[in-house]
């Protein structure tokens, strides 16, 4: 369990922390993750990737405590629809630095399109992978990530940077 | 071409179109992969898309890099729980090792290579270890181009002020060998320092700053060197 820790523990907390939002919550996911996968380690059927079965359990924790949260009240659908406003596009504008804007507009995505995104690009994950930890189907990914890009290309724009595309 | 390009978004994207941030960070099968290569090769609108993603794909990584790791208080948060927990049986703990074994026959492709990449690179820095070693306890008048501590007129400090020497994100080519990215560093006087997070190495050219305009040039050099499959500066 160490060694399975050790290795993985930095990208379950990442994870979860770009879904909690929060450290504290996100460091007790740690906890509350490693803990099911010693429990449940003998469910594990090997289909899959050790770090795949990590993420899809650390998903389903992180939207867990978003609902648990009685100052927010928020169910797994709500959670999912609403936009993160803290830093605000307009905020961007101020921005000039590209990659940081870039970087802004990537933490006021959705939940659903952040974690899309990291999925891919981060924890590299395949189309079927993702649709393995998310729950959806494989085409859905692909279009999810696609309006993803597309709804960054939109903050982008409002922060007054054009990058050639849309 | 930005008509083009807006002409894409306007329709449903095509099949191609959506693979391309897969194909950025190198995890499309072969099929897919030579697919989306050629209508790259061919289509200049999707050419510059991809350009697009390929930033978006490195600010995801330094994004998510920066957000540092957990304390031990998770850690002891967890190994207490264990404790707590009933006695297991022992033919879990053995399924628990099999299945770490099995979690090491299943990284990818690229994270194997990788790894075996580094281990070469360990070895060839543990071969010269040794090799001067021995040249060294043979007592005869080679010398080694190492710097001489005692030749040195300045105390080792790090330069104050100015700007830092420029640094890339690099993702070499998993065809590339050891060989070829040693000569890559040596040719662009460039030093890996830090890597290899998610597939991507920082690397640092020479130890001065360096203006917009040669900047871009050497990122653009880099961008086409054979060996590398993507190139971005980095702070």
């Amino acid at each position: 369990m160490q060694v399975l820790y050790g290795r993985h523990h930095v990208r379950v907390f990442r994870f979860g922390l770009r879904l909690v939002r929060d450290e504290q919550v996100a460091e007790d996911l740690i906890s509350e993750v490693f803990l099911d996968v010693w429990r449940q380690a003998g469910k594990f059927e090997g289909r899959s990737a050790v770090t795949t079965w990590l993420l899809a359990i650390t998903r389903f924790k992180a939207l867990s405590a978003l609902r648990r949260r009685k100052d927010v009240g928020l169910d797994e659908e709500a959670a999912n629809a609403i936009e993160d406003t803290s830093d605000d596009p307009e905020v961007v504008v101020q921005k000039k630095d590209t990659s940081e804007a870039l970087r802004n507009c990537l933490t006021s995505l959705s939940p659903d399109h952040r974690e899309i995104v990291d999925l891919v690009y981060y924890h590299e994950k395949s189309v079927e992978e993702v649709a393995e930890i998310v729950g959806i189907p494989e085409n859905t990914v692909k279009t999810r990530l696609f309006y993803a890009r597309k709804k960054l290309a939109e903050l982008l724009k409002a922060a007054g940077i054009e990058r050639g595309w849309p | 071409m930005m008509a083009a390009s807006k002409k894409m978004l306007d329709q449903e994207p095509s099949e191609i179109e959506m693979l391309l941030p897969w194909h950025a960070a190198g995890t499309l099968n072969a099929r897919d992969a030579r697919r989306v290569d050629e209508a790259l090769a061919s289509d200049p609108a999707l050419a510059q898309q991809y350009a697009v993603i390929r930033e978006e794909y490195a600010e995801t990584i330094d994004l998510n890099e920066s957000l540092g790791a957990p304390s031990a208080r998770a850690m002891q948060k967890l190994f207490a729980a264990i404790e707590g927990e009933p006695v297991r049986k022992p033919s879990v703990s053995v399924n628990i090792s099999a299945r770490i074994s099995e979690f090491f026959a299943r990284l990818s492709p690229r994270t194997l290579a990788w790894s075996a990449s580094l281990g070469a690179v360990a070895l060839l820095l543990q071969a010269g270890v040794i090799g001067a070693v021995l040249v060294k306890n043979q007592g005869g008048s080679f010398q080694t181009a190492s710097l001489i501590l005692n030749d040195r007129s300045a105390p080792i400090t790090r330069e104050l002020g100015g700007s830092p020497p420029p640094r890339a994100l690099v993702r070499f080519s998993e065809d590339a060998r050891v060989a070829d990215i040693t000569a890559l560093l040596d040719n662009y006087q460039a030093s890996i320092v830090d890597g290899a997070k998610g597939g991507m190495f920082r690397l640092q050219f020479g130890n001065s700053a360096m203006g917009k305009n040669d900047l871009a040039a050497l990122m653009s050099k880099l961008q086409k060197e054979k060996i590398v499959s993507l190139a971005v500066e980095t702070p």
